[in-house]
């Protein structure tokens, strides 16, 4: 039998989870927002991987069974996303009937809480369509796709839409509904969703136009081209596939938690590993001739300096201060009313330097302020942003030691754009031309791909943890 | 000195205990007994020379980290911010300050005398002088002497300097000294202190020595603050001392006998995974906590820099009868601070090396300029130099507002991991047998 691996980053902002195999390559990755509930946000993001896991099984045997054909592939990859759906679609029911019974608990007046639950249906009857065409037609694109990011964003807009007085009590019952819907594992059954799912898509592809031309809301593609005519051939030849990997038993036979929420995982206490060693022995595997890592995750950076076994010479973390994290990144975001996503090719634009103090998040926000009020351009702006997170960085890194050829960049922040512009301009200018700068796509996941591989190696060791400090008087 | 409540005691500890209550005592009562105050800093302290004058001295860096692991810190620090100490100041030198506008209650809850004498000696630390330049304010008409101690700037101690400190000795701080005490200078009674402290000396040399034993039988740090050290401090050249340490001597050697590992508040650390070589101070207000994260996760300290603000004898300097100002001049000057950044570099290595050390680990003070300066090459030249890995903690003397559990405890779960990991994979590849 296959034997599969686990390794579960449990950082401040996003959970990550991912799942090797035997030959550490990765087949499955989850991610999700870190919620008050450790637990639950380390189980959603372990049930993520694994469905995730079953369709790389899936695609893998198209590249032997079907021979990688575009039409395929891209039924796949579809039935992925409305997959995802059928998930959103049961948690949505559930955040649904929580709006309800909060407005029936919180609001006495009665007339004032027959007229939020109204709203309340409107809104659930407005924003469902939406979101389940976004997903249909992957029009989720740079966004980010938590669930609770994409409600509240949806939920936002109908809200706005409505007359000023409604806001804060249907606000209130947003915020005193999210946590409870979402501190909430829901188990769902992977052959049932993956046979609603393909219904759907049923759906989907039937009613596709004739020619797309006139709706530019559809994404045309050679592929989807394929498929208008024979997606239900394609449908059945993978129907018995689609099957088997729903029914595959994934055994994982040794897993690895990491990250700041560590200690709380309900795993056993030698499957729990410093996220430092994690984050540098999965960048050193992915790039093997690493010398230098620079993780900037939600809320601590840290450099690191490993040797060619992947072990951790030495470190150096923030202290005291998260300015230049990734939570620097998602305030100024709020400040700019613009999602997450969208500031780093912003900051792109840039066309001069405008220098930001980064000694601290909050006065960032201040500072945002005033350079708007004089003039200066949001785009100049964030990229003096963009260029201060890295400039916090780069001290750290002199602490720890220097940049050492090969150096690279993980965690979250390694997907905005501007950040690596900024990152590869000063290591270089600090540190000469000659040093290789790996950044990969899978950057967020690094620690818990560290984690997955500490778990295949299966190192039989108690590691050393700090016990409880209830007992210190 | 620290005072652990309900720690596991040793017979020592018990000792010092009683010698210290008494010290204390006796300083609340100097009014009615007539003796002076002395109100002196540890690095270089010139305690025989003090005793040789029947007059008591007073510490204030000591009564700090006393109010610090008394949880009384954090206020004295707030109320000496409120009279316009910047947040940025000594949090010894505000905790002081704190602690005198509060009544002066030193650590066993009886009052401290006001200082008869301000004697200032600044072995390493240019703060000494603002912060007695601040207690001459608030005991108006305080006598003040200098005792200005030359860096080693050469990394060695000249004649030149030696001459000067014995000059100063003799002009500026003898004459003070007797003048406050009214008492004549008297060598010999100072000769016969100098003589019990160098016997002290060699027993506390032996004592911190024993670690290089494995398994250890002390902890060089935490114990080495909690009662190996303190002693060391306010009775050098008391026949009490020597006494002390020849039972705190017999007891080592007891441990060792019986392959007993060293003393924690919760009874003997069993398993010793790792050694550790320590620079820099401890922290105060969390200090039993902070020790816990060491000894829970099997890690002792075998040797330690700030053991040696008071003295490296273990580099072979003894107080010398024969020569008393001479010694306590070049004892001033031997101090760990008054040592420059290349001497403390291969002090700490040759700690690395003859302690058998697995590792080298930093407590970088933020309200600590002296430590601080130099550390973070130091680390690098100690990584490079001993090739064992190495790591950086970050806290506070006595400001509990800068003590973050989890921050620090995460640090060292990462670090000892490291450690752990690093033998495992070095083992399976054949690196390390």
């Amino acid at each position: 039998m296959n034997k599969f691996y686990l390794g579960v980053d449990l950082g401040s902002t996003t959970s990550k989870a991912v799942i090797i195999n035997e030959n550490d390559e990765i087949i499955g990755r989850g991610i999700t927002n870190t919620r008050a509930n450790y637990g639950v946000a380390a189980d959603i993001t372990r049930d993520e991987a694994l469905y995730n896991a079953r369709f790389s099984v899936l695609r893998r045997k198209l590249e032997t069974d079907f021979d990688n054909k575009p039409a395929y592939r891209k039924y796949i990859s579809d039935l992925e996303s409305v997959f995802q759906y059928e998930q959103f679609k049961v948690r949505l029911d559930q955040l649904g009937e929580e709006l309800l019974k909060t407005c029936d608990t919180y609001f006495r007046d009665e007339q004032q809480r027959t007229e939020i639950l109204q709203h309340l249906r409107t809104i659930r009857r407005a924003f469902k369509p939406r979101i389940k065409h976004d997903y249909l037609y992957n029009n989720l694109g740079a966004k980010n796709q938590f669930f609770r990011d994409i409600v509240s964003e949806k939920y936002n807009e109908e809200v706005n839409k409505l007359d000023k007085h409604l806001f804060e009590p249907l606000m209130t019952v947003w915020d005193k509904s999210i946590s409870p819907a979402e501190n909430v594992r829901i188990q769902f059954d992977f052959r049932e969703l993956v046979h609603r799912a393909m219904d759907e898509l049923k759906v989907k592809y039937g009613n596709l136009p004739d020619t797309t031309d006139d709706n530019s809301s559809l994404h045309f593609d050679s592929e989807i081209n394929q498929l208008k005519g024979s997606f239900e051939h394609v449908a059945e030849s993978l129907q018995s596939h689609i099957d088997e990997i729903a029914q595959m038993e994934f055994n994982i036979s040794n897993m690895t938690g990491t990250g700041y929420g560590r200690a709380l995982l309900p795993f056993p206490e030698d499957c729990i590993r410093s996220e430092i060693l994690c984050h540098a022995f999965g960048a050193h595997a992915v790039f093997p001739n690493t010398r230098t890592v620079l993780d900037i995750g939600g809320q601590d950076t840290k450099a690191i300096q490993v040797d060619s076994y992947g072990l951790v010479t030495s470190f150096q973390m923030n202290d005291r201060c998260a300015a230049g994290c990734g939570r620097y990144l998602g305030y100024i975001a709020d400040e700019m009313s613009i999602s997450l996503n969208e500031l780093g090719p912003m900051a792109l634009k840039a066309e001069k330097d405008v220098t930001i103090c980064s000694t601290c998040t909050v006065f960032a926000g201040a500072e945002l302020r005033e350079l708007t009020n004089l003039g200066e351009k949001r785009e100049d702006i964030l990229g003096g942003l963009h260029k201060a997170i890295i400039m916090r960085a780069m001290s750290l890194i002199a602490r720890s030691g220097g940049v050492f050829n090969e150096f690279t960049f993980t965690g979250g922040v390694a997907r905005n754009p501007a950040v690596i512009k900024y990152l590869s301009q000063l290591v270089r200018e600090n540190y000469g031309d000659k040093i290789k700068i790996n950044i990969h796509t899978d950057s967020i996941f690094m620690g818990a791909l560290g984690g997955a591989m500490f778990a295949r190696r299966n190192f039989k060791t108690e590691l050393p943890t700090a016990k409880s400090r209830k007992s210190v008087a | 000195m620290a005072d652990l409540k309900d720690a596991i005691k040793e017979k020592s500890m018990n000792l010092q205990k009683e010698m210290l209550a008494k010290q204390f005592h006796d300083l609340s009562q100097a009014n009615e007994t007539g003796k002076k105050v002395v109100y002196t800093f540890v690095p270089g302290n010139l305690t025989e020379l003090i005793l040789s004058f029947d007059m008591l001295p007073v510490y204030p860096e000591i009564n700090a980290l006393q109010s610090g692991m008394r949880k009384k810190s954090a206020d004295y620090i707030k109320d000496a911010e409120k009279m316009g100490f910047s947040e940025d100041v000594c949090t010894y030198v505000k905790c002081d300050i704190g602690m005198m506008l509060n009544g002066n209650i030193g650590p066993t809850g009886e009052k401290l005398p006001s200082p008869d004498l301000l004697l200032l000696s600044y072995t390493g630390c240019f703060t000494f002088m603002k912060w007695f330049e601040n207690l001459e304010r608030l005991y108006p008409g305080v006598p003040v002497a200098m005792l200005h101690t030359p860096y080693q700037e050469e990394g060695k101690i000249a004649q030149e300097q030696v001459d000067y400190m014995v000059k100063q000795l003799k002009e500026e701080v003898i004459p003070k000294m007797e003048q406050v005490s009214g008492k004549k200078f008297d060598p010999q009674r100072l000769s016969g202190m100098l003589e019990n402290s160098a016997r002290a000396e060699d027993l506390l040399v032996k004592v911190l020595e024993s670690a290089k034993n494995v398994p250890t039988p002390i902890d060089a740090y935490f114990a080495g603050v909690y009662y190996i050290g303190p002693i060391f401090t306010a009775f050098r050249g008391t026949a009490e001392a020597v006494n002390y340490y020849h039972e705190l001597w017999e007891e080592v050697q007891e441990r060792m006998r019986r392959g007993l590992g060293p003393v924690t508040p919760e009874g003997e650390l069993k398993e010793q995974k790792y050694r550790l070589v320590m620079e820099g101070p401890p922290n105060w207000t969390n200090f039993r906590e902070f020790w816990k994260i060491f000894y829970d996760m099997g890690a002792v300290i075998v040797a330690s820099s700030y053991t040696k603000v008071g003295g490296v004898y273990d580099l072979g300097f003894r107080h010398d009868p024969k020569e008393p100002l001479e010694s306590l001049s070049r004892y001033c000057m031997g101090c760990y601070t008054n040592m420059n950044l290349p001497q403390r570099v291969g002090l700490l290595e040759k700690y690395v090396k003859e302690y058998k050390a697995d590792g080298f680990l930093i407590n970088s003070i933020k309200s600590c300029n002296s430590f601080s300066a130099g550390q973070l090459m130091i680390m690098r030249e100690i990584e490079q130099r001993s090739g064992v890995p190495v790591g950086f903690l970050e806290s506070d003397l006595v400001d509990p507002r800068y003590f973050s559990y989890a921050n620090i405890k995460n640090r060292l779960e990462s670090y000892f991991q490291m450690l752990e990991q690093r033998k495992i994979i070095l083992r399976q590849e054949g690196v390390i047998a």
